[in-house]
């Protein structure tokens, strides 16, 4: 099963005390493949999302991922230099709220530069010129380079935090509500972009969030979550078109028709 | 209170034992920052409680002491610093750079060059060279001990994109033997070459934050920089206008309401030895 997924999840639980976070969760990432998680607040989706990103250590399962060097690791049991050298190199996180993935009081350039800078560039002529292709390729103006993120509008903030997250390649990217808070066409205008850009560069994602348009557009599967647990999986159209377990039927005729 | 109530300078044994180690700890992990138990001393934090605190605890009474303040023997800091330990500990002290064995310098490093013999002690308000950057502490220590000196180029990376060049003039990060990012205290980044291989013993005490650090006698010291702007350290293109030296770290001194300026050495020492041996500059009198 780990022969060719790229990342894959097995029996993954987390517990908050006598609360459960995620109950042993487990699915399969391939190349290319984006992956959608829905479910309500509260439904485990973030913790999920954060177990994989080890951010949280969840308290049973397995998380492997295929390294561009060793092939398929248990990132979990990973040492802690490694882990954090992957989610530096091979793996993105964006953040809901872009001032909690951007460094604020630097500039959209160094935002941009900081990961080449953590992997070993010490070129200010290379940064600098890969800082501007990515702010065009996400469609921010490069006269905008110097200025610092506070004075960019939320859209542009989500989109600098994109940038900066895909500058160095990465093949693994997790989204945790990635159109939060924004107004519904910077929404569109987002998922525009990331649409093109998971296309172009062959990224896989896991894209947690409770918008169902979100995954309409983004993702190929979709899991759907509830009190920490699995209650449907399978193909995107096929989960909202025809879904099975009440939780996801009560999604799907919740969204509002306009 | 005579002054036979105070133990040799100032602090009590146990004290000094506990820097000691501290200092110990440090020159065995060159750049590292080593916590200790920072004692209250008789000034105000930022007046050199660090810097106090590591010389009273590797003074003995065959010391021959030195303070200076930006290069000076004759300011408020250096003055009251040289008279503590004039009075609580007895020892020699000396406005000379090559008398000296132990030289506590706030800003600057002295334009003769040390010897095996002495020890330079530096008084640091802020240890933690990423502390701008990452306001974490548990995050910069993190970053240090996974040797994650990214961020540290992001500094210098706004530097050159909001000036054009490498803005930072003074507290000049350095890397320590390939290993740790230090911060060499505010010393100007003109005295940034002298850190490395230098013969004497290098001790940084950060009183309020509570932090000693260490260079050791010829450690490898450099200057962190990008390719295509190399670290340069620069200095006022002027000559010493009591002096005449051209190759010493100057203070711009303003003279009068009209614009009129000189520039003369910050390190008065050597300044003041250089007129000694007859040496002459512009505006000497």
């Amino acid at each position: 099963m780990t022969d060719h997924a790229l990342l894959s999840v097995r029996g993954v639980s987390k517990r908050y005390g006598r609360h459960i976070g995620c109950a042993d969760v487990s699915f399969g990432l391939y190349p290319g493949e984006v992956m959608g998680i829905v479910g309500e607040s509260g439904s485990g989706k973030s913790t999920l999302l954060n177990c994989m990103a080890g951010h949280l250590t969840p308290d049973a399962g397995e998380v492997f991922f295929d390294t561009a060097v060793d092939g398929p690791r248990d990132t979990l049991r990973m040492s802690e230099p490694e882990r954090r050298m992957l989610s530096r190199t091979d793996w993105a996180f964006v953040h809901q709220h872009a001032r909690d993935g951007l460094r604020m009081g630097v500039s959209a350039g160094g935002n941009v530069g900081e990961r080449l800078m953590a992997v070993g560039a010490r070129n200010y002529g290379v940064i600098r010129d890969s800082a501007e292709d990515w702010l065009e390729r996400v469609e921010i103006d490069k006269s905008r380079i110097d200025d610092r993120p506070t004075a960019f509008s939320g859209g542009m903030q989500q989109r600098l935090q994109i940038a900066r997250n895909l500058v160095t390649g990465p093949r693994l990217v997790f989204m945790d509500e990635p159109t939060g808070g924004l107004d519904v066409s910077v929404q569109a205008r987002l998922l525009d972009l990331l649409r093109s850009l998971v296309r172009d560069m062959g990224l896989s994602a896991v894209v947690v969030t409770h918008d169902l348009a979100v995954v309409r557009l983004l993702a190929n599967r979709l899991m759907v979550m509830k009190s920490g647990q699995v209650v449907e999986s399978g193909l995107t159209d096929q989960v909202l078109d025809d879904p099975q377990h009440a939780y996801t039927q009560l999604l799907v005729s919740s969204i509002l028709q306009v | 209170m005579t002054d036979q109530a105070y133990n040799f300078a100032y602090l009590d044994e146990q004290t000094k034992r506990m820097i000691r180690r501290a200092i110990l700890k440090g020159l065995a992990v060159p750049g590292y920052q080593v916590p200790f138990a920072s004692r209250e001393m008789p000034m105000p934090y930022g007046w050199g409680t660090g810097g106090v605190q590591v010389s009273a605890a590797v003074m003995t009474t065959d010391d021959c002491f030195k303070v200076i303040d930006q290069g000076a023997d004759d300011t408020t800091n250096a003055v009251s610093i040289r008279s503590f330990f004039k009075r609580t500990a007895g020892v020699k002290a000396t406005t000379r750079t090559a008398e000296a064995s132990i030289i506590q310098t706030r800003h600057r490093i002295p334009e003769d060059a040390l010897t095996e013999s002495q020890i330079l002690v530096y008084q640091v308000p802020i240890p933690e060279p990423l502390r701008f950057l990452e306001p974490r502490e548990s995050e910069t220590r993190k970053m240090h001990s996974l040797e994650e000196y990214g961020l540290m180029h992001v500094k210098l990376y706004e530097d050159i994109s909001r000036h054009g060049h490498i803005a930072t003039s003074y507290a000049y990060p350095v890397k320590v033997e390939g290993r740790y990012v230090m911060d060499p205290s505010p010393i100007p980044k003109f005295d940034n070459p002298k850190l490395g291989d230098c013969p004497a013993i290098q001790l940084f005490g950060a009183g309020r934050e509570q932090r000693i650090y260490a260079l050791p006698p010829y450690t490898q010291v450099i200057s962190l920089d990008f390719e295509d702007h190399p670290f340069d350290p620069s200095k006022a293109d002027h000559a010493c206008g009591l002096c005449g030296a051209e190759h010493s770290y100057l203070d711009e001194v303003i003279i009068d309401d009209a614009g009129g300026r000189m520039f003369v050495c910050s390190d008065t020492d050597f300044c003041r030895s250089r007129q000694e041996d007859g040496h002459k500059g512009k505006d000497a009198a």
